[in-house]
């Protein structure tokens, strides 16, 4: 479970991609929160919507008022890179390629996104694509620029299947080896053994890990407010994201032992918490 | 032994250990295309070619599919009958 290093060169984004098969499991949340984490650390970072047709990372991020250009208008060569590029207000360091709303994934080819990344890789330090569920042509196009593809899946039999999938068609097209992100984990539900622990989708999927992040309420409200959970100190979900960037920067960050987060989010919330307060031992 | 003591007294087996039992079957079978039909009759050609040079318990066969890491193996086990006992026909 040790994490890879992966060497950055200043000046060459790497480009990364997140994906899953299986829709929402939280491709545009992870998306959306590790390059927040990462802009966060002074990284000069991109990320594109390559959702064409469901647009949905510049809610998470919080930019969806700001959009003039989208994806599909660099391509077919409306506007020039840089003004379909929107800047975070909070981030400086952090931009946004939105997706086209009223089109669909055909008007986008694998080719066209290789060129785009290529056009932004000197002058940035990473570029992450948030892919499409499916394995369609979207997926393809998302995949077809990166350097590193993250699958992200949840601890449940049709997410983890799905998972697999696509883990097998990143290899066919010569883009592995994947790294995992198992998302949305119930800790107090791996303990009694009715939720698939991390160990359990490691040994079934067979690819390296790069992190785990637990249930989180807070993840519901961030994307009300569109502001990423990275930006909220004491969220756990929030925790998780900044490891997985620092992991990407190539740091060594221990992974989170799951038994700390037990009762915290999962069981009762404050009602359960106070609760075991009154009566310790209770539950 | 404790899977049939949870079956004598009743209880069920935890979901997480269902889920992680029924998933690796259906990887295998998506990672291969080798449904559990197609895994049967190739488990019959293959008794009836072996058959035919040498003497086997068809009913001891055992051809199952392991994993290794994403590789996927298909590993047939046939014991043989011993030469000295063998039936005179």
């Amino acid at each position: 479970m040790a994490a890879k290093v992966v060497t950055v060169t200043s000046g060459a984004a790497k480009v990364v991609t997140v994906t899953s098969g299986k829709g929402g499991v939280g491709k545009t949340t992870a998306t959306a929160n590790l390059a927040s984490a990462l802009a966060a650390e002074n990284l000069k970072v991109v990320c594109i919507d390559a959702d064409i047709g469901l647009r949905n990372l510049d809610v998470v991020l919080g930019l969806e008022n700001r959009i003039v250009y989208d994806l599909v208008d660099v391509v077919e060569g409306r506007c020039r890179l840089r003004q379909a590029m929107i800047r975070d207000k909070r981030l400086p360091e952090l931009y946004l390629i939105p997706a086209a709303q009223t089109r669909d994934k055909s008007a986008v080819s694998p080719s066209d996104m290789v060129r785009l990344c290529d056009e932004l890789r000197p002058d940035y330090d990473w570029v992450l694509i948030d892919s499409p569920a499916g394995i369609e042509r979207g997926f393809r196009n998302a995949i077809a620029p990166a350097d590193l593809v993250i699958v992200i899946t949840n601890p449940e039999v049709s997410a983890v299947r799905d998972a697999d999938r696509i883990i097998g068609l990143i290899e066919a097209e010569e883009k592995g080896p994947a790294r995992l992100i198992i998302n949305r984990l119930k800790p107090t539900m791996v303990k009694r053994e009715e939720m698939l622990s991390p160990d359990d989708v490691l040994e079934l999927l067979a690819v390296e890990l790069i992190g785990i992040v637990p249930e989180d309420e807070n993840v519901t409200l961030s994307i009300n407010r569109g502001v990423p959970i990275v930006l909220d100190g004491k969220s756990r979900a929030g925790l998780a994201f900044r490891n997985i960037a620092a992991r990407l920067r190539g740091e060594p960050v221990p992974f989170l032992d799951f038994n700390d987060f037990l009762d915290f989010n999962d069981q009762g919330g404050l009602l359960g918490r106070l609760a075991r307060l009154i009566r310790p031992g209770g539950a | 032994m404790s899977a049939i003591l949870d079956r004598l007294l009743g209880r069920k087996k935890k979901s997480a250990h269902q889920a992680k039992e029924r998933l690796k079957l259906v990887l295998i079978h998506d990672r291969t295309d080798l449904n559990p039909g197609t895994l049967e009759l190739l488990k019959d050609e293959l008794i009836a070619v072996i058959s035919r040079h040498v003497d086997i318990d068809p009913g001891a066969v055992r051809i199952e599919m392991t994993q290794d890491g994403r590789q996927q193996r298909l590993i047939a086990d046939i014991p043989l009958n011993p030469a000295g006992r063998r039936r005179v026909r």
